[in-house]
């Protein structure tokens, strides 16, 4: 939670936000885990793209 | 026989000029007027300006390709659009003023049966005193030249932080009304990879400075998205991000004056601040081109075809209302002209209704708000749509358009690219559906949450560079380039 400690600060505006776990850094860059998402991604995107060409 | 001039060969006239020279006949023609010589994919220029890409990259000859298509090219710039014909030329014409082919500075006249404008932006510089890399002192990545001149200037910065001085680094907006928030978003992040990478991150102070009311509006009035069971706004995940890598931000901020070293700026509340750098690149504010409209009596008519604001009006209503009584219908759907119906305009070309964020102006009067984006899949799509109705006008003989492309009823696609590197590399990719939301359709947050997603991770890294690869494929009119979408 290097990150974390770093970089907010009390009651300044980055204070008020959500800020990600080291699981989820983690997960980010996973590769299984981000070739499953790149599969889903681009399926998601197909279909935006299919709705948008009328 | 009809002849169709394209006037700018970026996404949106690049795509319509393809599409309709495979469309029609021989018979036809395409003549399309741009005063670059090199199509550029512009999103790559982020990765050009943090020293991942070479500009070769990103940029190729359009001769070869026009060649090879049956493209008339005429490397020209436009000046002026006369769709009366004029004195002594019934057709309507555009006037074209050569920037190459050997004939620089030369004026020639190009009749046409239908006009496609699709000029795109004049990169306004010159709306904020002292921005801009020609004669201000901050950098830009709108263009691949700049973005060399941004590495090169970035670079500098690194070898300063190595000797171990500490650099103040601001990027963001530089105008209350800049459009393009995304570029300067991946700029900011890749640009805080790449000093990761360099082992400098601790000897840089990052700002990021926009014209948005809240972080993660990028001038559509933000977006929610579906994460951890809630309906989240893009503000969290803009801040998120923002706060995880430590970059503090000034937002609701117009940029109105720089100097060496130093941002003036004025905030939505009426303050005024100053932010210090060592490395700046703010986006400039867009306007049209500056193209003039000509009656056939010679008389300028420019302000008939175009908004104040140098864009071409077509099929939107321009009635002027307040932000509650904006509708998803004022969009238009043919980016027809209604006064000249074989005039179009396409991409960033054309006039928007309204903006699609909020207005808002600070107490002193001056508008703080990002203007409406209308690049990158919308622009694609845009041109096609366009490039459809043509050929139907021509070869079918359709009296009114036959497709059309709101962008209140299209989504899109973006990915925000936040470190270039296939396994520590990341990007945000996210839907949005529809581009201009709907409050009548989807009341609350005006788009449909099954459609409109979001998330930062390598897979996101990874689709940014194959549409890198695949839409330089598209654009060099490679075998089956058809079949890949806008």
């Amino acid at each position: 939670m290097e990150h974390i400690e770093k970089n907010i600060k009390p009651y300044e505006p980055s204070f008020t936000t959500m800020v990600p776990t080291n699981v989820v850094r983690f997960f980010r860059t996973c590769l299984i885990w981000q070739f499953i998402r790149f599969i889903i991604i681009n399926i998601k995107m197909l279909q935006v793209v299919r709705k948008s060409h009328h | 026989m009809a002849r169709v001039v394209v006037l700018g060969a970026g996404v949106s006239g690049h795509t319509a000029a393809t599409f309709l020279r495979d469309w029609l006949g021989s018979e036809h023609e395409v003549v399309v007027v741009t005063p670059n010589s090199k199509w550029n994919w512009i999103p790559s220029n982020i990765w050009v300006g943090c020293g991942e890409m070479e500009k070769e990259d990103v940029v190729f000859e359009l001769a070869p390709v026009y060649e090879k298509a049956g493209i008339d090219y005429r490397q020209a710039k436009a000046v002026s659009i006369h769709p009366e014909g004029g004195e002594n030329e019934e057709k309507p014409y555009v006037t074209i003023e050569y920037t190459g082919q050997g004939k620089e500075g030369q004026s020639e006249t190009v009749t046409y049966d239908y006009l496609i404008n699709a000029t795109g932006p004049k990169l306004n510089f010159g709306a904020t005193e002292g921005l801009g890399p020609d004669n201000g002192y901050t950098v830009s990545v709108c263009t691949a030249d700049h973005a060399v001149h941004a590495n090169e200037e970035l670079q500098k910065c690194i070898a300063k932080m190595k000797a171990g001085e500490r650099q103040k680094i601001v990027i963001g907006t530089g105008h209350g009304m800049c459009t393009c928030q995304g570029a300067a978003f991946e700029y900011v992040f890749n640009v805080e990879f790449e000093l990761n990478k360099a082992g400098v991150r601790d000897m840089a102070d990052i700002t990021w400075i926009s014209n948005e009311s809240f972080l993660g509006d990028f001038g559509i009035g933000g977006l929610h998205l579906k994460r951890g069971g809630y309906a989240a706004s893009s503000r969290l995940f803009a801040e998120s991000l923002y706060a995880e890598k430590g970059i503090p931000w000034v937002i609701g901020a117009h940029v109105n004056k720089v100097e060496p070293g130093k941002i003036h700026y004025e905030q939505l509340d009426g303050s005024t601040g100053e932010l210090e750098f060592d490395f700046s690149m703010l986006i400039p504010p867009f306007a049209g081109v500056g193209l003039k409209a000509y009656a056939k009596d010679g008389s300028d008519m420019t302000d008939k075809l175009f908004a104040p604001n140098g864009f071409l009006k077509v099929d939107a209503d321009y009635t002027a209302k307040p932000y509650e009584e904006w509708k998803a219908s004022d969009w238009p759907r043919t980016y027809q002209n209604p006064d000249y119906p074989n005039i179009f305009a396409v991409g960033i070309a054309f006039a928007p209704p309204h903006l699609i964020s909020k207005p808002m102006k600070s107490p002193n009067g001056t508008p703080i708000n990002p203007t409406p984006p209308r690049t990158g899949m919308p622009s694609g799509i845009i041109g096609k749509t366009v490039a459809m109705s043509i050929r139907d006008m021509i070869t079918k003989g359709a009296d009114k358009p036959t497709h059309h492309a709101s962008m209140a009823e299209m989504g899109a696609a973006c990915v925000a690219s936040a470190g270039k590197d296939p396994i520590h590399g990341m990007a945000a990719a996210l839907t949005v559906y529809p581009v201009v939301p709907d409050f009548d359709k989807y009341p609350g947050i005006g788009r449909d949450l099954d459609y409109t997603f979001g998330e930062i991770g390598l897979a996101g890294h990874w689709i940014k560079h194959i549409l890198h690869h695949m839409f330089i494929y598209k654009a060099k009119l490679k075998p089956g380039w058809t079949l890949i979408p806008e």
